[in-house]
């Protein structure tokens, strides 16, 4: 008899936890299987299988972009609200707008990219921070695109249709009152707002929006789910996507610092960050943002 | 230590609120009414009014607009707490002086967003 442990055969959650971080670098933590379970048996019974195993097998079957999409759908985690943290809103409000106000004179030009946008809280509430500052962007061209990995997310956020709760967290009265209409128990934000955002079902990890053409990405609470090889491939993407002079917004316990050196992290708030100046531009001094280095 | 009022008549809705707003480090005091809440308004104006609409002997507007007639009675941040939730309401309350807006039912989140919106917390 050999003492060779026998060969471990993966369950279905080791097949689940290896597609869904394949595909969107998420990891499930490998004590979840039980609320995992819980999560995917209703998903398997609309789908016509006896059991989760089943579903994950069609993971990989002939039906597979589909069965995929829904389990991507039904494993993530869309947790968002409006102006979520307030702070970041606060900076990018105080700090980064008259930086790009100035940058951004000469082409009147700004493209703001909320990646990882769930339900769409945070791209809705960089609309209406510009619809409130309108005054100083008249004449400019404002792109905010919102992408998610999740389909239902940007169908609800494409919707712009709130319940009572989610428009009660982080978004003031007055706001509720200018840019939203309740129909029975929702809210839905007005269409001048909606026609701000651009909403695309979109992979990160793949087909990325073309390079160097961001002056602000946010990104925030996306990391947190990635493991470290992941957090390095997330960051080298979101770099590509910034404009040489750009700013990151990541999560509140998000930070480029010990991931990526491609980044110039702020001294007072490590989710904040901007592209590091090739050799070339770094004689320019950035005026406001207080820098150190990644 | 900040000091809220919360003025509601039913005792469920006060004891819940009181629950989570003690949790956030707040002194409370209670009122069943408008009139009551006056009253304790008078003796020492709080820094925040957790106020319901609906409630008998001086419903939540009136006390708001009393209120907003005192001498010292511009000083605290008043939010709604209230069943009333469509926008005619809630416009006649801003309009009244209410600095932000509870629709119940609410849960521990919705009241440390609002708090934090008036800058209390
Ligand atoms: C916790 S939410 C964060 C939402 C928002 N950014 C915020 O901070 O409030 C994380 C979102 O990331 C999305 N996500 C996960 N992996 C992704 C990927 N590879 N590409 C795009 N989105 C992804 C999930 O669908 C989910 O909506």
């Amino acid at each position: 008899m050999s003492n060779d442990k026998p060969h471990h055969m993966p369950t279905w959650f080791d097949v689940l936890r290896r597609e869904i971080k394949q595909s969107t670098g998420v990891v499930i933590d490998a004590d979840r299987a039980a609320s995992v379970a819980s999560r995917l048996s209703p998903l398997a019974r609309d789908h016509g299988f006896p059991d989760i195993a089943q579903l994950c097998l069609a993971m990989m079957g002939p039906r597979r972009a589909q069965i995929h999409r829904a389990v991507v759908d039904a494993m993530m985690i869309n947790e968002t609200s409006f102006f979520r943290d307030r702070l970041p809103f606060d900076e990018f409000r105080c700090k980064i707008m008259p930086q790009l106000l100035a940058a951004r004179a000469a082409s009147r030009s700004l493209r703001i990219w909320s990646a990882a946008c769930a339900t769409g809280q945070e791209a809705y509430s960089l609309a209406m921070m510009f619809d409130e500052d309108a005054r100083l962007f008249s004449g400019w061209s404002i792109e905010i695109l919102a992408t998610d990995v999740s389909q239902s997310a940007i169908e609800t956020a494409r919707a712009g249709v709130y319940n009572q709760f989610q428009v009660q967290r982080g978004l003031p009265v007055s706001q509720l009152l200018r840019y939203f209409t309740r129909a029975n128990d929702t809210w839905t934000i007005a269409e001048h707002m909606k026609s701000r955002v651009r909403f695309e079902q979109r992979n990160i990890l793949e087909n990325g929006p073309s390079t160097g053409s961001f002056d602000v990405i946010c990104c925030r609470n996306l990391m947190y789910y990635f493991d470290s090889e992941g957090k390095k491939a997330l960051l080298k993407r979101l770099h590509e996507a910034l404009a040489p002079d750009g700013f990151l917004l990541l999560g509140a316990t998000e930070t480029p610092l010990g991931v990526s050196d491609e980044f110039a992290v702020s001294s007072h708030h490590p989710w904040l960050s901007a592209r590091k100046l090739d050799r070339a531009q770094s004689q320019i001094m950035r005026p406001q943002l207080r820098l150190v280095r990644g | 230590m900040k000091r809220i009022l919360i003025v509601d008549d039913s005792l469920v809705i006060r004891k819940v609120a009181r629950r989570i707003l003690e949790g956030m480090h707040f002194e409370i005091v209670e009122a069943e009414n408008g009139q009551a809440a006056l009253d304790v308004c008078a003796l020492a104006m709080p820094d925040g009014i957790l106020l319901d609409w609906n409630m008998p002997v001086m419903d939540g507007l009136q006390f708001l607009r009393e209120l907003r007639r005192q001498p010292a009675g511009g000083a605290p941040k008043v939010i709604f707490c209230t069943t009333e939730n469509d926008v005619a309401h809630i416009a006649r309350a801003v309009n009244a002086g209410a600095d932000e807006y509870i629709m119940k039912p609410f849960d521990r989140e919705i009241m440390q967003s609002k708090f934090r919106e008036i800058g209390l917390c």
